[in-house]
């Protein structure tokens, strides 16, 4: 079970996610997440885990394929508010040296300059 | 306070949720830490969704098998499928190797499972099928 609030500005694409990061939530997600960052032209897309409670590496491949898509553009993905077990993740799988890792979304929004 | 599990469902994603949920919910007496308690859902959620998607390619009519026993300090999580197996199982277990790049896929699941658990063992042969076996030794609070 996934649930997951999307707001863009401007270029930033935010996709606050609530629930558990696998397999099978991810499909819908990545569709949805896709479609927007083309018919927007994203250039960075922040991902707010501040209620994300499980991600195992279904969650690593998705953001990595929105790393290459990004990359392209000379953008970036932005991760915010994680907890313990996700950025534990995110360490293990080396994500923190390709995604900018922020405290919360205000700190995200500094680094962006769309405050 | 040694205990067994054991259960078969179909080989659909969405019950990956439910093995996860069944794995925490069999070692809720004993009050784990948070982060032990990720660790053993990552395990059986990267096992599970192995033998969903390599062993058996998503067919829904196929069948996972999975226990669970605690004997002592020491968790065994067993995760069976008789579906496609593994051609090479070592190049499997390496980071980033994925079968299904197009899918986007991390190539993850074994490394995370390997430094998830303390043993891992994994039985696999073409044609046969895959039983992933995972041990992890958790402190349980005396009583």
């Amino acid at each position: 079970m996934l649930s997951a609030q999307v707001v863009i500005k401007k270029y930033v694409l935010y996709v606050r996610l609530d629930g558990e990061l696998d397999q099978y939530t991810v499909e819908g997600l990545r569709t949805r997440i896709v479609e927007l960052m083309e018919k927007y032209q994203i250039k960075y897309l922040v991902i707010n885990c501040e209620q994300l409670r499980f991600m195992d590496s279904s969650g690593v491949g998705f953001i990595i394929g929105r790393y290459n898509r990004l990359k392209k553009k000379a953008g970036a993905v932005v991760l915010c508010a994680m907890n313990e077990h996700i950025n534990r993740l995110v360490q293990l799988s080396g994500l923190h040296r390709i995604c900018v890792i922020k405290k919360n979304e205000e700190e995200a929004d500094k680094f962006l300059g769309v405050a | 306070m040694d205990n067994f599990v054991e259960m078969r469902f179909s080989a659909k994603l969405r019950n990956v949720v439910f093995a996860r949920a069944a794995a925490a919910a069999f070692l809720l007496e004993h009050n784990l830490r948070l982060s032990v308690v990720n660790e053993i859902k990552t395990i059986v959620s990267e096992a599970v969704t192995n033998a969903i998607v390599h062993g058996y390619f998503e067919n829904e009519k196929e069948t996972v098998y999975m226990c669970l026993e605690l004997a002592g300090e020491r968790l065994t999580i067993k995760v069976v499928d008789t579906g496609a197996g593994i051609e090479d199982i070592e190049k499997a277990r390496e980071p980033l190797y994925s079968t299904r790049d197009f899918e986007e896929r991390a190539g993850l699941g074994f490394t995370i499972m390997d430094i998830f658990s303390d043993e891992l063992t994994v039985l696999s042969a073409p044609g046969e099928g895959t039983t992933i076996i995972a041990v992890k030794n958790i402190e349980l609070e005396a009583v």
